[in-house]
């Protein structure tokens, strides 16, 4: 077994045009920074991007939408994006959006083998459109698909060489739940070590989820709303 | 009339010990600042944590640590993160006691519309859906009248909806209102509101019964 590449170049080499990926990540906490840099260098393009943010205009998603390699998002929240707001208002990207819970349930239900959730989310709303509305003990939910992702692309803090992955603080967010949703699991990690090293109870994703792992570089983990208590 | 401070001060008072309370952005997030001392409370941020704490001091910042506003924040004693599945599970599961979220209109019957307005960009509902869909409690902070002095509590939501017969209790500038039986029902007025500034300011049904006192601070 032999999950263990090289870098970023490596793990995104076999990205098609035209494929749909899963990428972790609440704004600009927690996502595969490295993976996003190598996918703008390689320019594939008509992707359909599930996250549950589309970055900002200089950093995440957002340099993909710079490099005009998004063909549709599908998200929660795209509030934090000029760049974006511009394609889609142009009509050169598709955006759908869906309630956070549903996002990441969906990835989840694909993780767990179900195809399908039901959430009471959105019922009444025009996100309900079209749906299959369902009532169970006289509420009403919502039928949503599990998602189908030809990658799902994932940081974590450390992982092993077993493709174990333990996540740091909230910048756990999506990433487990999309880590088990790709057909295709690849994750960047800010520490890799040899299997062993790794606590077993302390795992959030086990290695059987993940395909491809290597340590990332030069993180910058850039702040979106910097707030503090000033000094006393 | 109450300023946003007012409005966050007087939703704080309905905070109970022991609670589990998710804040949405906005008006809700002040609510922090004006919970009781001695009442115990657990703040969700819906992006994975429990025990949300004070945004940290300046220079002790971590990127990987911020609430679902994307602000830099701390944790506290007895804090747990989570994933983003399991965050909107214990949500779905009514493990949270109360949601305090912002509105642009509610209606009679308990409709929220806070996410979208036809012709402006449209950013997404983040966790709102979710959360009025499955929360227990549901408090609304909003401004009753908009800038062009037109009422936001109606009979029906006139902007797309974000749930359906969910609202509770809504803290305005204006007042205190339980919403139930498909009428907004008025329990306070805010310190120097008469009763008919509200019902000029209420296109829905109000229900006023017997005398409305003034709310304490």
């Amino acid at each position: 077994m032999n999950k263990v590449i090289k870098n970023a170049e490596e793990a995104v080499r076999d990205i098609e045009d035209g494929m749909t990926l899963m990428l972790g990540g609440f704004g600009l906490c927690g996502i595969p920074e490295n993976c996003i840099t190598a996918l703008v260098k390689k320019g594939t393009k008509n992707l359909t991007c599930i996250s549950n943010n589309a970055g900002v205009d200089d950093f995440g998603i957002g340099l993909m939408l710079q490099g005009k390699q998004v063909k549709k998002m599908i998200s929660s929240y795209v509030g934090e994006n000029a760049e974006f707001e511009r394609q889609l208002l142009s009509g050169e990207l598709e955006v759908e959006l869906i309630p956070q819970g549903t996002l990441a349930t969906r990835c989840m239900a694909a993780g767990y083998g179900m195809p399908a959730i039901f959430t009471p989310a959105g019922v009444g709303t025009e996100v309900a459109e079209g749906k299959e509305v369902r009532n169970f003990n006289g509420k009403d939910y919502l039928m949503e698909m599990a998602f189908e992702a030809d990658f799902a692309i994932v940081k974590a803090w450390k992982g092993d060489t077993m493709g174990n992955l333990i996540y740091k603080s909230t910048a756990r967010n999506f990433n487990p739940v999309m880590a088990m949703g790709g057909k295709i699991t690849i994750a960047e990690v800010e520490e890799l070590v040899p299997a062993g090293e790794l606590d077993p109870d302390q795992i959030h994703t086990p290695g059987i989820y993940v395909h491809r792992i290597f340590q990332g570089s030069n993180y910058e983990k850039r702040i979106e709303q910097r707030t503090v208590t000033p000094k006393s | 009339m109450l300023d946003k401070n007012g409005i966050a001060k007087r939703i704080a008072k309905e905070v109970q010990d022991g609670m589990y309370v998710n804040l949405g952005i906005g008006i809700p997030t002040l609510v922090a600042n004006y919970i009781p001392d001695g009442i115990s409370v657990v703040l969700q941020s819906e992006n994975g944590l429990l025990g949300m704490g004070p945004f940290p001091i300046d220079g002790q910042e971590d990127a990987d640590l911020i609430n679902a506003g994307k602000q830099t924040i701390t944790t506290l004693p007895g804090s747990s993160t989570f994933d983003s599945a399991l965050s909107f599970g214990m949500i779905r599961a009514g493990k949270v006691d109360l949601t305090i979220l912002g509105a642009m209109e509610v209606s009679e019957n308990g409709d929220i519309a806070n996410w979208k307005i036809p012709g402006k960009m449209v950013k997404g509902m983040g966790g709102a859906m979710d959360l009025v869909a499955s929360a227990q409690n549901i408090i609304v902070a909003m401004q009753q009248v908009n800038k062009h002095g037109e009422s936001k509590l109606l009979k029906a939501c006139s902007l797309p909806l974000t749930g359906v017969n969910c609202v509770k209790k809504i803290v305005t500038e204006l007042g205190v209102y339980e919403v139930k039986d498909g009428a907004f029902h008025l329990l306070e007025r805010a310190p120097g509101v008469s009763v008919e500034e509200i019902k000029k300011a209420t296109l829905g049904k109000l229900v006023i019964a017997g005398d409305i006192s003034e709310m304490i601070l």
